[in-house]
């Protein structure tokens, strides 16, 4: 009778199992609910799913202006004017005698809003909002047409994305003008002028960051495999991530002297990437937000390292090809035009 | 008795031949067994890594003797090696101009390649360059990875009504599941991509249908039908084999081939070059 016993309540048990394993399972295809409250969005294989086009428009400033020195978040008010002052600035302005001038305002898309955290800055550390200063004697670079001092042009290699140091040939324009890489897509992602999103893709093992700007998937392994031997250097780095709790964490190294410690701006550098240790996190906050933070950190270039945060947010709509070396008669024109205005 | 005899004689007959027919059975059984591919957490088989494609289709998809250098100083190392050609039937059935315009193309192959200048390269060619590629196949989409030009591309899954707003270089992919196969719908071409070194070539109503199948571990056969009615006769179809790139810490390298033609592009363009 005993045996009978446990004939009977083994399958009952096993029934009782599975259906508790399937009940956790389909949790954790889901969402799993902390007692805090706070959702965490989980992949079928159970890590922090950060999957989605996600979208960093904004006009929140890099750096923190003057005016709101000492404070950290705008005052909602505060949030309606700067709104108002930047959609001002951007209007279509009358062109600047004997300017060539750029695109108008309808090629466009920076966005028109601060970021959610209603942050007066990117970057939240150090606590000023303010790029650290430099190491003595680092090189820096900017684009011949925005300054006038010849002393901050630079030479080559041009480490910043548009306008260049003069046009005797490719290589003094920036590396997005020569289609090397998208202005907007880093290593570290920084919002700017157009085209501000990104795909996260994830499968066991890998998370893949696939910007629009210029079809780039950053293929990051999550194996704990080292970086890349020294020598082999790369335009975008080389990219390792790990998670730390909710958070997949990015680390990146083996940059060339072709990209720069970090630029400030479009048309200007600093440092070299040779010497740049990038970390970037990424969080799912809530559904519809992911938090990117990225910290530069290059003793050779700045006295401290520094961090600034942006909150994504998922856009329904795609990303699409962005054919810019294909399509780049602007390179074209600049060296050529030089040429013939050499000539006369 | 003889009667008997012959009923036995029958029935053994009849017994051996079954088993020969159930022998036959279960050969037949054991060749068309699928290979059973590991499955990614929604079911479908993973075909999750990097893969290359070997062979000459790059030089050529249609089969082709060994050639020398277009570029002498490349002597032997440059020259052109011979393949068996991946079209099925062995030859693409262009239309007459076609083929004049094809042959054309292969003549000037030094001038006229557009991936000599790093675009994209298109579909299928991207496939079976001689670099390495990644597939990351999640629920919804696929993505594509390649190494050359760093070129990419999206392949939506079961969302066939998604048409392009646009033409694209690398197509515009829609994907789906017919058993152990993903099946890709490429559409909304540029007329700018080759398939090859030799010239053969496309317009920009090219569709093509790719085949994904894991065939073991290690292989995954592709097929691609092409069909461009403004260029061939019919559609016709490549097929040629990817393998898992196995190599330890594998991973896609930068080659970010804009800075390598440079040179070749502008520099007819750069300070002094045309004083000489």
């Amino acid at each position: 009778m005993g045996s009978r016993d446990e004939n009977l309540s083994r399958p009952f048990l096993t029934a009782i199992a599975v259906v508790s394993l399937a009940t956790v399972s389909v949790l954790s295809q889901t969402q799993n609910i902390p007692e805090d409250g706070s959702v965490q969005f989980l992949t079928s294989w159970g890590e922090p799913n950060l999957q989605g086009v996600w979208d960093f428009r904004t006009i929140t400033p890099l750096e923190r202006p003057d005016e709101y020195e000492g404070q950290e978040v705008f005052t909602n008010q505060q949030v309606v004017d700067f709104e108002e002052q930047v959609a001002e600035k951007n209007r279509d302005q009358p062109p600047v005698e004997g300017s060539t001038g750029s695109y108008n305002q309808f090629w466009f898309d920076r966005g028109t809003r601060v970021t959610g955290d209603q942050r007066t800055s990117l970057i939240v550390d150090p606590p000023d909002g303010k790029i650290p200063s430099l190491r003595p004697a680092v090189t820096k670079g900017m684009d011949v047409d925005s300054t006038s001092s010849e002393s901050e042009v630079g030479s080559r290699p041009v480490r910043f994305a548009v306008g260049g140091v003069g046009a005797d040939g490719p290589e003094d324009r920036g590396w997005s003008e020569r289609c090397i890489l998208g202005f907007n897509a880093g290593p570290p992602m920084v919002p700017s002028a157009y085209n501000n999103h990104v795909q996260v893709f994830q499968v066991p093992g890998y998370v893949v960051i696939l910007n629009e700007m210029v079809h780039d998937a950053r293929i990051v392994p999550l194996d704990g495999r080292s970086h890349l031997p020294e020598h082999i250097r790369q335009w975008k780095g080389d990219s390792r991530g790990y998670w730390d709790g909710d958070t997949l964490v990015v680390d990146t190294t083996n940059f060339t002297a072709n990209t720069a410690s970090f630029n400030p701006s479009l048309v200007s550098s600093i440092g070299s990437g040779e010497t740049l240790h990038l970390t970037e996190r990424f969080t799912r906050v809530d559904e519809g937000t992911l938090l990117y933070e990225f910290t530069v950190d290059d003793p050779t270039t700045f006295t401290r390292e520094f961090t600034a945060a942006i909150p994504m947010t998922q856009s329904d709509e795609p990303v699409f090809e962005y054919a810019c070396h294909e399509g780049n008669h602007g390179m074209f024109n600049i060296l050529s035009v030089a040429r013939a205005a050499e000539r006369q | 008795m003889r009667n008997r005899f012959r009923g036995a004689v029958k029935t053994v007959i009849t017994a051996i031949m079954m088993g020969v027919l159930l022998l036959a059975v279960n050969l037949g059984a054991g060749q068309d067994q699928a290979y059973q591919a590991p499955r990614t957490a929604d079911g479908k088989p993973d075909m999750n890594g990097i893969w290359q494609a070997l062979g000459s289709a790059n030089y050529n998809i249609e089969g082709h003797a060994a050639g020398s250098s277009p570029i002498v100083e490349l002597g032997a190392l440059g020259a052109i090696p011979a393949g068996l050609g991946v079209v099925e039937g062995g030859e693409i059935p262009y239309r007459p101009e076609a083929l004049e315009q094809r042959n054309k193309n292969g003549e000037n192959w030094l001038t006229s390649d557009p991936a000599l200048k790093c675009f994209m390269p298109g579909i299928p060619r991207a496939t079976y360059m001689p670099f390495p590629f990644q597939i990351v196949q999640t629920e919804e989409y696929v993505l594509i990875a390649y190494e050359f030009a760093s070129a990419s591309r999206v392949v939506y899954m079961n969302r066939p009504d998604f048409e392009s707003p646009f033409d694209t270089w690398m197509g515009h992919s829609r994907g789906h599941w017919e058993g152990d196969t993903l099946v890709v719908d490429v559409t909304s071409f540029v007329d700018t991509t080759w398939f090859d070194r030799a010239g053969n070539f496309h317009s920009d109503g090219l569709r093509v249908v790719e085949r994904y199948t894991p065939v073991n571990s290690g292989v995954l056969m592709y097929e691609a039908t092409i069909e461009d009615p403004a260029v061939f006769t019919r559609p016709w179809k490549i097929s040629l084999p990817l393998y898992r790139r196995v190599d330890e810490n594998m991973q896609l390298l930068e080659f970010k081939c804009v800075e390598f033609a440079e040179e070749l592009m502008y520099g007819h363009l750069r300070k002094g070059a045309d004083v000489n």
